[in-house]
């Protein structure tokens, strides 16, 4: 079953037409990978799915429920999370707080055990408990932002470019985080430059090129495609 | 030497009024990013409510002050909802601009109701002085409303802190204040946290603007909130805009600053002096005195 339906959504920065009809789904225990060049629309894509930009028409479907009318702040209830862009970490609070953050939606009671939950699977974060984010390195923000939006619990996660401005070994390491995640149960929708590296996780992947799904497939044919290949891998 | 500590505790007195006001300009400032201009008349209007129950109705002080609250912070929210939210995507000047425009359109509102005419308020606690020092003919006095004013200023510091930083409220205050797309994302209502912001706010104007009129720095009148007001945001600033300590430092350094300086320097280059220390300290420490200059890692 679908967990995630995006039907024909058109979506407009003033008079400009970024998203232009894309259709996709993400079933329950995937991970399925958007990719594409710079201004693709892929990040407008994922903010459009959360919340954050409302299209003009068309539709998102959330277990069957359409999201459209529902508020930005509700979304993360009905069991999304989005690790935007650029991580937006909240850099003056301390990374405790950014963690009970994550889970403001949800009993406070239930919050201590989760945060215990994240130390235990990122180590690096139990030992900056207290340290404002803001003075986090890039792989450790990259990390909180992703247990920060898995503080919700959500069924979906999605990750925009978790890769972004790291070192090889961090996004490595990254990336075998999100495999650790899926493997636990998280279906996961990720966005990615990185072509090469969200090709070889994904099960399924759609390729953004102008505001239009160009091609899709399962990852390892588009992995093996020419056309992807040259536009893509730099091969 | 004890007039020169009377003075003080005068200075220390206003400024803990001025602090009152500031702590409400910077909190809308730090989490909306706005400026809220109206934010001196909301005192005003506050004192004027505080001052009907009082003297009309003859009810306690303690009844006024309360009404005065409840009436701001009703007030306040109404203000944000119809004035501020409608611009929440706009420029930040438009924004300004119908503050502005809301100060002035409470001020005429307080003109309609209450006429021009400016009304002693009457004093909430006894006048009787209190005598900490004698020597000879010479006293040191504070009057209860000195006490009253000071220790509720410090309280509602001390208050404020708290809860910025150890409630669920207070947290979610502080994302808003950073990001609110991130916030949302995470789940807080952004606009429901700005509108308890200004109802936090325009509350402690209330309880500003009666401690300002009893402590008889002003009579009350429909502008009586303009000027305190500025002073405020100019004390908001020096301290450190967004800062909490630093409204509560700039506010009761700037009552003893414009005390002092009509002491002994001019009492009409008071004020002038007050804004002369403001712009040397912006020269030196643009982001005002305790305000944190933030380092962002990307």
């Amino acid at each position: 079953m679908s967990l995630l339906k995006i039907d024909n959504i058109h979506v407009y920065y003033g008079a400009i037409h970024a998203i232009k009809g894309v259709s996709f789904e993400v079933n329950e225990g995937e991970i399925v990978t958007l990719i594409g060049a710079n201004g693709a629309g892929k990040s407008t894509t994922l903010n459009t799915v959360s919340g954050l930009i409302k299209p003009r028409s068309g539709n998102v479907l959330f277990e069957d429920k359409s999201l459209l009318k529902v508020h930005t702040s509700k979304v993360v209830s009905h069991g999304m999370a989005l690790c935007p862009e650029g991580r937006r970490i909240f850099q003056q609070m301390t990374v405790k707080e950014n963690l009970e953050m994550g889970g403001y939606t949800r009993p406070d009671k239930e919050i201590p055990d989760s945060i215990e939950e994240m130390f235990t699977r990122f180590p690096r974060l139990k030992e900056r408990e207290k340290q404002i984010a803001g003075t986090l390195s890039g792989g450790e923000q990259q990390m909180l932002a992703m247990a920060r939006a898995l503080m919700s619990k959500p069924k979906l996660l999605m990750l925009d470019e978790p890769s972004m401005g790291l070192a090889p070994i961090l996004v490595e390491q990254i990336f075998e985080i999100i495999k650790e995640l899926h493997e636990a149960g998280v279906t996961i929708l990720l966005v990615e430059q990185n072509a090469q590296m969200a090709l070889s996780i994904a099960d399924r992947a759609y390729v953004l090129e102008t505001g239009k799904i160009s091609m899709s497939g399962n990852a390892d044919e588009l992995l093996h495609n020419d056309a992807v290949q040259k536009a893509y891998l730099g091969s | 030497m004890i007039t020169f500590l009377s003075h003080v505790i005068k200075g220390v007195n206003l400024g803990s009024v001025y602090a009152v006001i500031a702590l409400g300009y910077t909190m809308v400032y730090g989490i909306a990013k706005m400026l809220n201009f109206a934010h001196g008349d909301v005192i005003m209007v506050g004192a004027y409510v505080a001052f009907c129950i009082m003297y009309y109705l003859g009810i306690n002080p303690v009844i006024g002050i309360f009404g005065a609250v409840i009436a701001c912070t009703i007030l306040g929210m109404l203000i944000e909802r119809l004035a501020y939210k409608p611009l929440r995507q706009a420029t930040s000047l438009a924004v300004l601009i119908t503050a502005i425009g809301m100060s002035y359109f409470l001020q005429n509102m307080a003109q309609l109701i209450w006429t021009s005419n400016p009304k002693s308020f009457p004093s909430i606690l006894p006048d009787s002085p209190i005598v900490l020092y004698e020597n000879g003919a010479q006293q040191l006095t504070m009057t209860p409303i000195n006490i009253l004013t000071i220790v509720s200023c410090i309280v509602i510091m001390i208050a404020l802190t708290l809860f910025i930083s150890k409630t669920k409220i207070g947290k979610a205050m502080r994302c808003v204040s950073e990001d609110k797309g991130a916030a949302e994302l995470m789940g807080i209502n952004v606009n429901l946290t700005i509108s308890i912001t200004f109802a936090i706010g325009s509350a402690l104007a209330a309880i500003a603007g009666v401690l300002l009129c009893s402590s008889g720095y002003a009579n009350l009148s429909p502008t009586t909130g303009s000027m305190p007001g500025i002073k405020a945001f100019t004390a908001a600033v020096f301290g450190g805009i967004g800062s909490i300590p630093g409204a509560m430092l700039g506010g009761i350094l700037l009552g003893l600053i414009e005390i002092l300086g009509k002491a002994y320097v001019s009492n009409e280059l008071a004020d002038a002096f007050v804004f002369a220390v403001l712009i040397v300290v912006l020269l030196v420490k643009p982001t005002g005195l305790l305000g944190k200059k933030v380092h962002e890692k990307v």
